[in-house]
């Protein structure tokens, strides 16, 4: 009697140890770890300063000290204002929301290289970790909004309803984190170069967001884009750029009526983005991501 | 009578009144190494970019050349050879840790492996690290709090050191810790590398009776160790593998003489 090997496991029932499960089941393994994937964020958090003496200030202090550190450059040394209405507030918005997405890049692109062995010695899905690795980030950013709202009404602004609509872009700005983070990590897993590009990459990206600068302000001015529109709505279709401006329209009444009045720009549009790169990204990230689950203990 | 799978040349001899829980079918296995050999200077990069050459540091490993065999429901079996010969890449194959290059591997339920450099996470404490561990095996909090009480018994660390880092543990209480996690479930295949080889000889006591335990749980347990005894103590089955191919399997004490007379030539 001759019989594969293969059809004799299957004859038992035994199933390939290194075969991916079905995307349903995949996503419910997943949501079944979400205790997991807080208390790895959490440990993450707390274990990060654990080496330096001042420990846990220094999730304060990092953010305070990044914003001084742009103040004296943009605020006093360059003085970048250009007419900008609340400039420091601005500023801090952008350093900070852009800061989100790019630091849940560059984490998420190390996320599945950084714990291999995790993932060798355990069997979970993987997908846990980028997704750790953003609540880790989330965590953190919530901690630096404390400096944030401190500055925005440090600098007068007054408590309205509008501030509300901050958590919304806060969450879309989420999704979209997370989605790109599962793509940079599945990228950065299997090429280790990527985390040696990546800082050149973030640095032109920050420079094209209109995070030091105010992107309607500069199309409002420039001959050379008012001659080129199509450069402008390339532009403004930037997700980091999107959702940096969002939050920035729903923290800042000045600057909202500066850009809607003066400027006469709608904020329509970038809700419309904002919603379209959440839930591109997470989809899009998520099937990426997944696609390669196998694959991912392999070097 | 046993039946007979025929399967690349090799032929393989089945027990048709036992249960299989894993069978290897054909199983090669080819990882990546990074980093080996190879000048790392930037003059020397520049130039292999410009001669369109391969990174010399990425190197293809082929660690297991073709195995196949098949344990049954209950078995313990052991997996002896030299340094290098394949022993830890096949545990890791057999827990889908590492993909085959070609063939494949067939279990009942999801393998553990249990590893000497599995490290968890060595920044956090003994006691996140068993929280953490738990939760990733899939046990929700309530489970967690139950077990986490029995988990740091069975360790057994010295006073105090469940709320150190895990990097200041010595690796033979680092090497219990992992082992107390993983054990604290019910595993259908669990695959012991080398872990318990920095233990004493109180912390084998419980873990060798532990792993009997797990064997009565309907499951089969690996193992690998360079130490023969706790192979011949624990295993009622053994593999010898030379080179990435299969040298010899079967009873322990059979294996394991010839082991040792090959080892001593």
């Amino acid at each position: 009697m001759n019989e594969t090997l293969a059809a004799y496991a299957a004859r038992y029932g035994l199933r390939q140890s290194a075969a991916r499960p079905p995307l349903r089941k995949y996503i419910q393994s997943v949501w079944a770890r979400r205790n997991f994937i807080w208390a790895f964020a959490s440990a993450k958090n707390i274990s990060m300063y654990t080496d330096s003496r001042l420990g846990q200030v220094w999730q304060l202090l990092t953010p305070i000290l990044n914003v001084s550190v742009y103040y004296l450059i943009f605020g006093v040394l360059l003085n970048t204002k250009r007419g900008v209405p609340d400039f420091i507030p601005f500023l801090v918005t952008g350093v900070f929301m852009f800061g989100f997405t790019q630091r849940s890049i560059t984490s998420g692109s190390k996320s599945v290289g950084d714990n291999l062995s995790l993932i060798r010695a355990l069997h979970f899905p993987r997908a846990t970790l980028p997704l750790a690795i953003a609540t880790v980030e989330f965590q953190q950013l919530l901690l630096s909004l404390i400096v944030l709202l401190g500055i925005v009404f440090a600098f007068g602004e007054p408590i309205s309803v509008q501030m509300l609509m901050f958590v919304p872009v806060l969450l879309l700005q989420l999704m979209f984190n997370v989605g790109i983070s599962m793509v940079m990590a599945r990228l950065g897993a299997f090429n280790r170069d990527v985390s040696q590009l990546l800082p050149f990459i973030m640095r032109t990206w920050l420079y094209l967001s209109g995070v030091i600068f105010s992107l309607p302000d500069l199309l409002h001015r420039s001959h050379a884009l008012k001659t080129h529109p199509w450069i402008g709505e390339i532009l403004k279709a930037n997700p980091a750029y999107v959702y940096v401006e969002l939050s920035r329209h729903q923290l800042l009444g000045e600057y909202r009526h500066f850009v809607q009045h003066k400027l006469t720009e709608s904020t329509t549009q970038l809700w419309i983005y904002a919603g379209a790169w959440s839930a591109v990204a997470l989809v899009g990230g998520f099937l990426f991501f997944f696609s390669a689950e196998e694959r991912y203990g392999r070097g | 009578m046993a039946d007979t799978k025929v399967r690349g040349g090799t032929i393989i001899d089945v027990d048709p009144a036992r249960e299989p829980i894993v069978v290897v079918d054909d199983l090669h296995i080819i990882y990546r190494v990074y980093g080996a050999g190879g000048k790392g200077n930037a003059a020397s990069a520049f130039s292999r970019v410009l001669r369109r050459k391969n990174r010399p540091s990425m190197k293809e490993v082929h660690a297991i050349k073709g195995l196949s065999f098949v344990a049954y429901r209950g078995e313990a079996v052991g997996i002896i050879g030299t340094n290098g010969s394949g022993k830890s890449t096949l545990l890791k194959a057999i827990a889908g840790l590492l993909p085959p290059h070609s063939g494949a591997v067939y279990t009942d339920g999801q393998p553990s492996l249990l590893g000497v450099n599995a490290a968890l996470m060595k920044d956090l404490t003994g006691e996140r690290n068993i929280v953490l561990g738990c939760l990733a095996m899939g046990m929700t909090p309530a489970q967690t709090k139950a077990q986490y009480q029995k988990i740091v018994d069975f360790a057994g660390l010295k006073e105090g050191f469940i709320q150190y880092p895990m990097r200041t543990y010595s690796s033979g209480m680092g090497a219990r810790l992992r082992f107390a996690i993983a054990a604290a479930k019910t595993h259908d295949v669990l695959l012991i590398d080398e872990a318990l080889a920095t233990g004493d000889a109180k912390f084998k006591r419980k873990s060798k009776a532990r792993i009997e335990e797990l064997r009565k749980e309907a499951g089969a347990v690996f193992l690998v160790a360079h130490q023969l005894d706790t192979v011949k103590e624990m295993c009622d089955r053994v593999i010898w593998i030379d080179e990435g191919r299969m040298r010899m399997d079967g009873d322990p004490e059979e294996v394991i003489a010839a082991y040792t007379e090959a080892a001593g030539k």
